[in-house]
């Protein structure tokens, strides 16, 4: 029978131990003869076992060993019998015998009551003493000697199923007297081969499989007449890690790739600008509470402002000329408007694009995604810098069923089919929307982002003519923290190895 | 943004019908407020910022009846003059205006005072800045004589018993011992005239913005007759926060009786009611929207938003602050179609997509490393002095915030910091553990805010093995993937083992430090395992590559 398929699939420590089995059926004799760890022999026999290779049989057995008075009696002599070594046919004071067989007290006393029982001494009382003598039995006891003694002097340990049969009695007294006699319960394991296992063990195991194939093997073609040891495939192998994208990044470069898709530019700029762009330049009165200390992040200093552009913003904020507008009607300040900040929004980067665009540059779209910044402590929910998307479409026949029409596709292809506008109310568009789309999963209106109509008051002073500016803006943290379940919004920038490492790619 | 509470029996009675709850819901959110709860009695909405009117629950009903098609058009209201006079006397430029009028026959209860109150406060927080720029205070009409007098006073001459308070206290004491006064005082900061209001007694009635007298300044249950007044730094502001309160009592049921407001030697008449006017062109609407109404529909709309129209004119309501441009009537035109009326348009409009081209080129060099096994982080810009600074051995310049409300108030000026501090975070990970970052740094430099930014690009690597070859292996392989030609020379760097750190340079020009990270570093960083790293400036990457 051609056994190559069963030898194949061996595992290496299953074939170190096989041949071995020949000559061992112990585990640690099999374990040193094959020269594998205890725990890898008794591995690999149970899986031979498993395949029929061998059995393995578990014996318990009952094993009979010395206690410490029974190893000091088997070396000394059993007390009773030194006892009775050192009294006479004439009656002799018990202090004398104690002194005499090195017995202690309670040895004694025992050793009486044995001796008595056997017949082999006889006791008086005088003066309130104990006074032994031997008897014609106890000279007899000495003479045949003690089967307890005879016993004692087998060679320990041994099972309990070798025991002779007038020995039981013995061994009955033995148990009753104090640390003596040990009986313990314990465990044989012995492996014997099967015939499956006799064949194969015949075999050069070593010799006929390839573990790994080598270039030398392929130059000598070597491996022709092997076959390779199959391995087990189904079982688990450690986990190796590819480099890759930071999963937020992930995400980005996907939003990014469908405002290209849809035809919109990139817009790009500074983290850092001035209150003039970020917020002035939107028509975001000089007073208004977002610009307060606690909610954006100032830094020192005082910005150069674009002079041609800041004459017109500053005069649609005071009265609103050049435009329909009555303006805000206080009086502009130029400090105000040179405060350095980190942006609040990445609307700023519209308003600068519109200040550089020309009429024939229409129609145009344009959008960023990108970081804005809002002063706030760090905890699970609220990070102080978080990513924006912001479009623009600056189209002189543009119209709100335009913007309902960009922002669907978009969402769309987010994944999310259904998009709700609301009235709201964001400074720089009128009308103003709050964007809400359907959640798939959650099965509820989800409130994603801001949009609306530039205010002619913040597209006349920048494009220098008025004209529809369809605008939107939306925060991405929460979409990116959903995919991902993240509950702890500080864990997209945590850098977690762990995470990076094991975290599923961005797939919507 | 504010939120107010509605009692829904209240607003019921007030829009004149009971409204299915769905329904109510979905309205209140398509009129342009947002619905946060509704628990029993109680409606919670969320009143946007330019719409201080809505800020009651008379204003709200007002608003949400019209928009339901119950009472549409402009409200009428009608002022009766009381013949009493205010005069605004002495006022300091910081502080100047003040304007009032009576409201009689209101009968409070608990309900009442409660929605007086807290009209009071949403407007103060919101139109009035929390009261940076005024505040409006009630009064009950009992306890005064006429003529009122507004004017500033130097604060050594202003003692009275504020709100709510056991004993008389100098104005200066106010600002010091006043729950409100420790809440407002920094607003008077710099004043050196406190503004009051005085009756005709010479009875100290409040001291604007900040307290009434406990004497004649306390509404309750039982005031029947009212003395409403506005302060503040901007007329037009308190104007409008005034009318919206005028029109609330009179939604009340209360009667409204002007004041005659000297001031200046202009006098007028307060509160006035009367709409304003504005011409709206129904074609730029039309265009605005993408609809094709007829004028009739234009205006039924308007109506329906509150507005009346009389001869190509909207006549606003004098409580409506937000009005500035056409736009805004256009807006509200919107919201009474129904925004959920609207189409879904993808105009037939060509424009060509496209990637900023540095973008672009970050992409591909973050697509090289990847190539290496790195993985990418990604660091928060704003970090602190000791791990930009004092773990690295460093003392360089670094961009201070003014007013971080957190610990992380520097700009980050290098990201190796940044990427050092993952690595500490992270040494009970498996190792090797080999990072990149692609991102913004900032320094001093010439801009127009005398700050630069600029793209930078930082490796580490970090295992028991590593060292100079295997970092300077990924710059190598990197270069040859951009086909620049660099060199790295001999450099010292407190960062960096000393014989073991170079400068890499693109024909001469210093873009980066490459090395192993000097056994100080990691200690102060409590790093156990050896760490090797770069970072240069990814933009002159980019110009290299363009040359």
């Amino acid at each position: 029978m051609d056994h190559r398929d069963l030898i194949a699939k061996l595992h290496p420590f299953e074939r170190q131990v096989l041949p071995v089995l020949r000559n061992y059926q112990e585990i640690s004799e099999i374990a040193q003869a094959a020269k594998v760890k205890d725990v890898e022999a008794m591995r690999a026999i149970q899986w031979l076992a498993n395949k029929g290779i061998l059995t393995i049989k578990i014996e318990k057995n009952k094993v009979i060993d010395l206690r410490e008075n029974g190893k000091k009696y088997k070396e000394e002599g059993l007390p009773e019998k030194r006892f009775l070594q050192v009294i006479s046919n004439e009656f002799k004071g018990l202090n004398i015998i104690v002194k005499k067989a090195k017995l202690n007290r309670e040895e004694a006393t025992a050793c009486i009551g044995l001796l008595k029982q056997k017949k082999a001494i006889e006791i008086q009382k005088a003066d309130d003493f104990l006074h032994i003598k031997i008897t014609e039995q106890g000279k007899d006891l000495l003479k045949k000697g003690f089967p307890e003694e005879n016993f004692l002097a087998k060679s320990f340990p041994f099972s309990l199923t070798e025991i002779e049969e007038k020995e039981k009695k013995v061994l009955e007294e033995l148990q009753k007297r104090k640390e003596i006699i040990a009986l313990e319960e314990k465990k044989k394991i012995t492996i014997d081969l099967t015939d499956l296992g006799k064949k194969l063990a015949s075999h050069d195991l070593r010799g006929e499989v390839i573990n790994r194939l080598t270039t030398g093997m392929l130059k000598t073609g070597e491996w022709k007449n092997k076959i390779f040891r199959a391995y087990d495939v189904e079982v688990n192998v450690p986990a190796k890690f590819p480099g890759k994208k930071h999963f937020v990044n992930q995400a980005i470069e996907d939003i990014k790739k469908i405002w290209l898709e849809m035809g919109f530019k990139e817009m790009t700029g500074n983290y850092v600008h001035s209150a003039f762009w970020d917020l002035d330049a939107l028509f975001v009165p000089q007073d208004h509470p977002a610009r307060e200390m606690q909610d954006t992040y100032y830094l020192e200093g005082s910005a150069e402002l674009p002079e041609k552009v800041l004459s017109e913003v500053k005069k649609v904020h005071e009265t609103g000329e050049g435009t329909a507008s009555s303006g805000w009607g206080y009086q502009y300040s130029h400090a105000e408007a040179a405060k350095i900040l980190l942006r609040t929004h990445t609307t700023v980067l519209s308003a600068i694009t519109l200040a550089a665009l020309k009429r024939e540059d229409l129609p145009a779209k344009f959008f960023v995604v990108g970081k804005v910044f809002r002063n706030e402590t760090l905890d699970w929910k609220h990070l102080f810098e978080f990513y924006q998307v912001d479009g623009i479409v600056i189209d002189p026949d543009a119209n709100l069923q335009h913007l309902k029409g960009y922002l669907t596709q978009f969402y769309k292809k987010m994944g999310y089919l259904k998009v709700r506008m609301r009235p709201g109310f964001f400074p720089y568009v009128e009308p103003g929307l709050e964007v809400d789309v359907f959640h798939p999963l959650r099965k509820e209106w989800v409130e994603l982002g801001g949009a609306g109509i530039f205010r002619p008051e913040v597209t006349k002073p920048l494009l220098g003519f008025e004209c529809p500016v369809l605008a939107w803006g939306q925060g991405m943290e929460r979409i990116i923290a959903e995919y991902w379940k993240i509950n702890d919004i500080r864990e997209l920038n945590q850098n977690n190895v762990k995470q990076l490492r094991e975290q599923k790619i961005w797939l919507k | 943004m504010p939120t107010i509470k509605l009692n829904k029996d209240v607003f019921e009675e007030l829009i004149g019908k009971k409204l299915p709850l769905e329904l109510l819901k979905d309205r209140i959110s398509m009129l342009g407020t947002d619905l946060e709860s509704i628990e029993g009695n109680e409606i919670t909405v969320e009143v946007f910022p330019n719409r201080p009117d809505m800020l009651s629950e008379q204003g709200f009903a007002r608003a949400f009846s019209s928009f339901m098609g119950i009472k549409t058009g402009l409200r009428k209201y009608h002022v009766k003059k009381s013949g009493e006079k205010l005069f605004v006397k002495n006022t300091p430029d910081y502080y100047p205006y003040a304007i009032a009028f009576i409201a009689k026959n209101i009968q409070l209860n608990e309900e009442k005072v409660r929605e007086l109150i807290q009209l009071q406060e949403k407007i103060g927080v919101t139109m009035l800045r929390n009261r940076k720029k005024g505040g409006i205070g009630l009064y009950p009409l009992e306890k005064l004589q006429f003529p009122i007098t507004f004017e500033g006073r130097n604060p050594d001459q202003i003692a009275f018993r504020p709100l709510e308070y056991p004993d008389v206290l100098p104005a200066r004491e106010i600002l010091q011992k006043h729950k409100k006064g420790k809440e407002y005082g920094h607003l008077m900061e710099k004043w050196s005239k406190y503004t009051i209001f005085v009756d005709h007694n010479g009875t100290i009635m409040s001291m604007p913005p900040i307290i009434n007298s406990h004497v004649v300044g306390k509404i309750d249950e039982e005031t029947e007759n009212l003395f409403v007044e506005c302060t503040g730094t901007d007329f037009n502001t308190i104007n409008i926060a005034l009318n919206i309160f005028a029109a609330t009592l009179l939604d009340m049921g209360a009667e409204v009786l002007s004041i005659e407001v000297h001031h200046d030697r202009k006098t007028f008449d307060i509160p006035n009611l009367n709409s304003k006017s504005m011409t709206l062109d129904v074609s730029y609407a039309n265009k605005i929207l993408g609809l094709n109404l007829n004028e009739k529909r234009a205006i039924e709309l308007l109506e329906r938003m509150g507005y009346g129209c009389e001869k190509n004119k909207v006549l606003i309501p004098a409580y409506r602050a937000d009005i500035l441009h056409p736009i805004d009537l256009v807006e509200d035109i919107a919201i009474a179609y129904g925004y959920e009326n609207f189409k879904e348009i993808i105009p037939n409009v060509a424009t060509i997509g496209e990637e900023d081209p540095l973008e672009t080129f970050l992409r591909k060099v973050r697509e090289i490393l990847i190539g290496f096994g790195l993985l990418e982080c990604k660091n928060l810009h704003l970090s602190t002095k000791e791990i930009l600074n004092d773990l690295m051995n460093l003392n360089e310049k670094i961009i201070p915030l003014q007013n971080a409300l957190g610990e992380h108030n520097r700009l980050r000026n290098a990201l190796l910091p940044c990427l050092i501090k993952n690595l500490a975070e992270n040494q009970h990970q498996e190792y090797p553990q080999n990072l990149f970052e692609i991102g913004r740094i900032f320094s001093y430099g010439k801009s127009e805010t005398g700050i630069t930014e600029h793209e930078s690009l930082s490796i580490v690597l970090c295992h028991e093995k590593t060292d100079f070859t295997e970092i300077r292996q990924i710059l190598d392989g990197l270069m040859r993937e951009l086909a620049i030609a660099f060199s790295v020379k001999e450099a010292e760097h407190p960062s960096y083992i000393t014989g073991r750190v170079g400068e890499i340079t693109i024909e001469q020009e210093k873009i980066g430090v490459i090395g192993e990270i000097s056994p100080e570093v990691l200690a102060r960083w409590e790093i156990l395992t050896p760490l090797v790293a770069l970072e240069l400036d990814a933009e002159k990457l980019w110009k290299a590559v363009r040359r």
